[in-house]
């Protein structure tokens, strides 16, 4: 074997996932950083500019372009990694073995596919209006700042979005599933990618059950916040 | 010492060969005394079987200590059974209680057809070492055993990995019926050893490419196989396999 | 008659001549010869391993799913080598004497000398290999002591040394299976020697899976299939052992030399019912610190912990005061046997001695206590201290012990008994390991080659190894120079065409016996006859009646038994049945063989031959030979005799009083 095959091979298509995996982390940092800002109390000026700056420079765009492969290559390897993984035994077990894993360590295509539901409504929600315009229902699309520089105004957005309480419960489920998805995920894309030394797994086992707490913790408290008047 | 004597329920597989589909039979078994193991549980339903007539379970067994590794079956959802560190074999009648009904499967993957009955081929395991699970030193090249120290902790984690007895608890644990555990177990036994090292890029990638042709599938770290195997061959095998592959497949040529 | 073909010249010159002079193969010439190498055991992967390095083109058989299965993966205690390592004095006379000595002087002393001589190699060979072998912390390799020595020369991987030897010797095996060499047919049983002119020239073997018989040309015949221990149902051994490789190679006329040697453990989990499948045996190093006894008290009620001192019999530390409970296995097996038998055994059978951890509990509680310099410490924490050491020292024993009696050792002492664990016995060799029928030869325990009348510990892996990585390369060589001129013999030869029918008629017959009892049934009596009256002690009253058994359970056995299902399918029950008979007909031999033998030595005892206190009597004048047996018809053997002549060792009687 050369390496020509190396990222198509069983372990090689995991190595796909783990970076894949690795970097939609690092993207979930910067997200949730980005989106803290809310918590500015400053009717969403601090978020906007933030958020305009992401839309606006080249380096972030190009990154998104990469954000938007990553994730696509995630999850169509994921899908691919399962069916191929299913496929592996025709006949099943009578009595299944529950005790050996954690439930969500087995059930990432499920939590994944929540996911992907979430991500559609999400863009829909907001990366749409936001990168090509048209937020239905809000008057003004633009605010200015004190300079008078025009920003697109995400955060009436959120606002508006975050009124229905469906969309709320939805998000703080998918907020839910995305726990769980991390939980396995973090800790299992850094076995993938081979660290194996058992001190540091250790510490990348609790970073990663942290990581997995508080940044869906964070985002579930976006939505929740906004429906309870909590920011201004 | 207790003897208590229990009647207990079996629901057994039950498969002709590989080209026939196979179906549960259910089966009592009475008066069996929690001294017996396991499989000497169902010798005795066997005994009964073969003089009412009917043909006998078959499953696979040979040394019955725990450490040739032949023995398989996945007990009541549990490859060997509930004892943890266990082989089949080594699972006492003490471990179930009078009126227990005891489902026993085969080890289930593709990757391991049906013999017949409990029995699998697991052939696909020595045709992995094929592909470079050994180092490469004819009969009568060796140096002095003691030309070349080892540290004592790399010598202990290599024989740590090198306990696995290709029992395939692993694969059968594993929702992805993935050979990660065993394979990353040879894997780490020799890359821990110096004599191992001129070989370590190629034995890594040939012995994978070699599993992924077996059609076991890919390792997703649910952590099944550590769970179930019963040399407690820890799972940090399978990451070090990861280091040596991606380290392999960068330098390759 | 019997040549054992030992070179000339001095003990210590005889392999290094040999290697010198013997004849070669070229390998162009090796690339065309086919070698038929049954078992994967220490001694068959090395052979069929190292041969195919070479070049030959090696068929390799087994009947387990994978040549790793074999039982020498079973072997825990270590692997003797002269390495001297220790610098404690070892050297490879003082192997070669050591071994001698252990086996009561019944062994071959040129064949003996070169196993000392290269089993050094065998350690380097496998450290090459990447086989894991204990180390200290300066990274050398570590080494134990063992029975029957006083030099530390015995090196070990844990209790898993046989599994590590024999994986890496597996893993050589397959290398050359990837490369070509040999071709592997795992679930494959040998079930007859094909001879033509006199010579061996392939085997017939049944696919396990399917039933098919297949025919297998080679130059030459291998067998490494191992002992027979089985033959007594109860052993230490796998379930699939069995000795119809071997019989199969007497049957065609190779001799089977001394039979009755047989090995009993003293230390093994005794048998808890009628039930009972196999023994387990835990590791002869337990004996280093346990001390083993029983209640002086016929009919003892009490529990073990709750007799005291002066109501228990340490019967070893009695009798032999000078060596105490680390007298060899013969022995001590020997006493303990007597004991049960006396009425003061244990546990529910009855058949079992106490081996007792509390006093080294205590002792290395203590040891403990003052290495920490601790002042003012309980006795509850002395013994707490004192478990952990002796957890370190031998907790995977302890637990197995555990998982398999479900009492804690810690905390009552463990039952054990004496159980049929090696044999010395096996099909009789020469010095190039050939039997007396050309082209077929046996390695490892198959044969009788070293070990006398009973096997020092860690000495069976050095011997397979030996046999199959440093000595068959070299005599198989030798032999097959003079085969180059012949050509293959296709498979459609007369010779093997009758083999395969004959093979394919025998199954048929026990297949069509269709009577009412089961193959276990059969083996389980056959083992209750052969371990009363061959077992641990013998006479000439109990082995008469042991022969009469026997034949008629033969009768019996060809007229009743049941085997169940088709024969072209996998059918393990037509597989036993295949095993039980051979294993019949040789334990009627056995009992021949003690018979013949009027005297006791190593393992093999019998009563009319001992000392005024109950030692083994040896009769040198009358009985220094290695009784080799032909079969001359059913129940019928003729004896040969070779005369064992020590040049190099002068015999005298073991004393561990
Ligand atoms: C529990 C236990 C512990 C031991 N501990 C030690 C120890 O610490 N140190 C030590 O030196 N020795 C020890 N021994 C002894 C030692 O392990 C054996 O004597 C030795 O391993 C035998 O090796 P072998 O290669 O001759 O045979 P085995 O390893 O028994 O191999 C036999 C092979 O022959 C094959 N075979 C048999 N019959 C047929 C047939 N008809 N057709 C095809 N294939 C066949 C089998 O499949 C197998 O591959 C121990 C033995 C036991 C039972
Ligand atoms: S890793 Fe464990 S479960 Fe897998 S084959 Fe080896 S011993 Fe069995
Ligand atoms: S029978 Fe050998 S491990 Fe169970």
């Amino acid at each position: 074997m050369s390496s020509k095959n190396m990222f198509t091979s069983s372990v090689g298509k995991k190595l796909v996932m783990a970076f894949t995996g690795i970097f939609l982390i690092l993207f979930l940092i910067v997200h949730a950083g980005l989106n803290a800002c809310i918590w500015a109390n400053d009717e969403g000026l601090m978020f906007n500019k933030a958020a305009h700056f992401m839309g606006s420079f080249v380096v972030p765009r190009v990154l998104e372009i990469g954000l938007f492969v990553g994730i696509i290559l995630h999850i169509v390897q994921g899908y691919m990694l399962t069916l191929e993984n299913r496929s592996k035994r025709s006949v099943g077990y009578a009595v299944n073995y529950a005790k050996g894993s954690k439930w969500y360590s087995r059930s990432m295509a499920l939590l994944g596919t929540l996911l992907l539901m979430f991500l559609v409504m999400h863009i829909y929600h907001f990366w749409t209006p936001s990168r090509l315009g048209g937020m239905a229902g809000i008057k003004s699309l633009t605010v200015f700042d004190k300079n008078g520089v025009e920003y697109h105004n995400l955060y009436a957005e959120m606002k508006l979005v975050f009124e229905n309480v469906f969309v709320v419960i939805l998000y703080v489920l998918a907020c839910g599933s995305l726990a769980y998805h991390l939980a396995h995920g973090f800790q299992s894309a850094f076995k993938t990618i081979g660290i194996h030394n058992k001190r540091y797994h250790a510490l990348i086992s609790t970073i990663g059950y942290g990581f997995a707490i508080l940044i869906p913790l964070a985002f579930a408290m976006m939505p929740i916040s906004f429906y309870f008047n909590l920011v201004k | 010492m207790s003897h208590n004597n229990m009647n207990l329920k079996l629901k057994v597989w039950r498969q002709k060969n590989a080209n026939t589909t196979g179906a549960f039979v259910k089966y009592d078994v009475n008066d069996i005394s929690d001294e017996m193991s396991f499989l000497e549980m169902l010798d005795v339903l066997n005994e009964k079987l073969i003089v009412t007539g009917e043909e006998p379970i078959a499953f696979d067994h040979d040394c019955r200590e725990g450490i040739c590794g032949m023995c398989s079956l996945y007990i009541d959802g549990k490859p060997h059974g509930p004892w943890q560190a266990n082989t089949t074999c080594q699972l006492h009648m003490r471990a179930f209680k009078d009126g227990d009904t005891i489902t026993i499967e085969p080890w289930r993957s593709n990757a391991f057809p049906i013999v017949k009955d409990l029995t699998v081929d697991r052939g696909a395991f020595d045709r992995i070492i094929q592909a470079g699970g050994y180092v490469s030193v004819n009969t009568g090249n060796a140096v002095d055993g003691n030309s070349l120290p080892i540290n004592k902790d790399d010598a202990d984690a290599s024989f740590a990995a090198a306990m696995c007895i290709g029992c395939g608890a692993c694969v059968a644990a594993c929702k992805n019926s993935s050979a990660m555990l065993f394979l990353s177990a040879k894997v780490s036994h020799l890359a821990l050893l110096p004599q191992g090292e001129p070989e370590r890029k190629s034995r890594v990638l040939n012995m994978v490419a070699q599993m992924d042709k077996e059609g076991f599938g890919s390792c997703t770290n649910t952590g099944a196989c550590e769970a179930a195997c019963p040399k407690e061959i820890s799972i940090a095998n399978i990451a070090r396999l990861n280091k040596e592959y991606l380290r392999a497949g960068l330098t390759a040529e | 008659m019997l040549n054992s073909k030992i070179p000339a010249g001095k003990l210590e010159e005889k392999w290094v001549d040999y290697k010198g002079h013997c004849k070669l193969v070229n390998p162009a010439n090796k690339r065309k010869m086919e070698v038929i190498v049954v078992g994967t055991g220490l001694a068959g992967a090395s052979a069929a391993a190292s041969l195919g390095e070479l070049g030959y083109k090696v068929k390799a058989f087994c009947f387990q799913d994978s040549p790793r299965r074999a039982h020498s993966i079973a072997a825990q205690g270590g692997i003797n080598a002269a390495k001297n390592y220790q610098n404690d004095g070892d050297s490879v006379f003082r192997l070669f004497y050591d071994t001698i000595k252990g086996g009561d002087y019944r062994a071959r002393e040129a064949n003996v000398h070169r196993l000392a001589e290269v089993s050094g190699n065998i350690i380097d060979q496998c450290v090459a290999q990447g086989v894991p072998f204990a180390r200290e912390y300066g990274g050398l390799l570590s080494n134990r002591s063992f029975g029957g020595t006083q030099v530390q020369r015995t090196f070990y991987a844990a209790g898993q040394t046989g599994q590590q030897l024999l994986i890496g010797a597996y893993q050589a095996l397959e290398r050359q299976v990837a490369l070509g060499n040999v071709t592997m047919h795992s679930r494959h049983e040998m079930l007859d020697v094909v001879k033509i002119d006199g010579k061996a020239k392939g085997i017939i073997a049944r696919n396990l899976i399917t039933g098919e018989l297949e025919k297998h040309f080679g130059y030459a015949v291998l067998l490494c299939t191992g002992g027979y221990g089985n033959v007594f149902y109860l052993s230490t051994n796998a379930m699939g052992s069995n000795v119809t490789a071997a019989w199969k190679a007497h049957k065609q006329g190779a001799y089977f030399a001394n039979p009755c040697f047989t090995q009993i453990h003293p230390t093994c989990i005794p048998v808890s019912g009628d039930h009972q499948s196999k023994l387990t045996l835990m590791s002869e190093s337990l004996r280093n610190d346990g001390r083993i006894w029983v209640p002086k008290n016929l009919d003892e009620k009490r529990k073990a912990n709750e007799i005291p001192e002066e109501d228990r019999d340490y019967f070893l530390e009695r009798r032999y005061p000078a060596f105490g409970n680390l007298v060899p296995r013969d022995v001590a097996s020997r006493a303990a046997k007597e004991r049960c038998d006396a009425g003061h055994g244990v546990g529910t059978s009855k058949q079992a001695v106490y081996l007792d951890y509390a006093a080294a509990i205590e002792r290395y509680g203590k040891i403990e206590v003052s290495k920490q310099g601790l002042s003012n410490v309980s006795t509850e924490e002395i013994t707490a201290m004192g478990k952990e050491v002796v957890k370190e020292k031998y907790g995977n024993l302890f637990n197995m012990y555990a998982k398999i009696t479900g009492e804690n050792p810690y905390e009552v002492p463990m039952r054990i008994y004496p159980a049929v664990h090696y044999t010395m016995g096996g099909l009789w060799v020469d010095y190039e390991l050939q039997t007396n029928v050309p082209g077929l030869y046996a390695l490892g325990e198959a044969n009788f080659s070293d070990h006398g009348a009973n096997r020092l510990g860690a000495s069976a892996l050095m011997q397979g190894l030996a046999d199959g990585y440093f000595v068959i390369p070299y005599t198989l060589g030798n032999n097959l120079a003079d085969e180059i001129y012949n050509t293959p013999i296709p498979t459609s030869h007369p010779a093997f065409e009758a083999a395969e029918k004959a093979v394919a008629e025998r199954i048929q017959t026990l297949k069509n016996i269709n009577g009412k009892q089961s193959v276990e049934s059969f083996h389980k009596r056959l083992g209750k006859i052969i371990w009363n009256e061959c077992g641990m002690s013998r006479s000439e009253a109990g082995l008469k009646k042991a022969i009469a058994d026997v034949q008629a359970l033969k009768k019996e056995f060809w007229s009743d038994v049941r085997i169940p299902g088709e024969i072209n399918e996998y059918n393990p029950e037509l597989d036993k049945a295949n095993r039980v008979a051979d294993f019949i007909e040789l334990g009627e031999l056995m009992c021949v063989d003690a018979l013949n033998r009027n005297e006791s030595c190593g393992g093999h005892f019998r009563e009319e031959y001992q000392t005024p206190d109950g030692e083994a009597l040896r009769d040198d004048e009358n009985f220094m030979y290695v009784a080799a047996w032909e079969t001359t018809g059913e129940h019928q053997w003729q004896l040969h005799k070779e005369e064992l002549k020590y040049e190099v060792i002068k015999p005298s009687q073991r004393n561990y009083k």
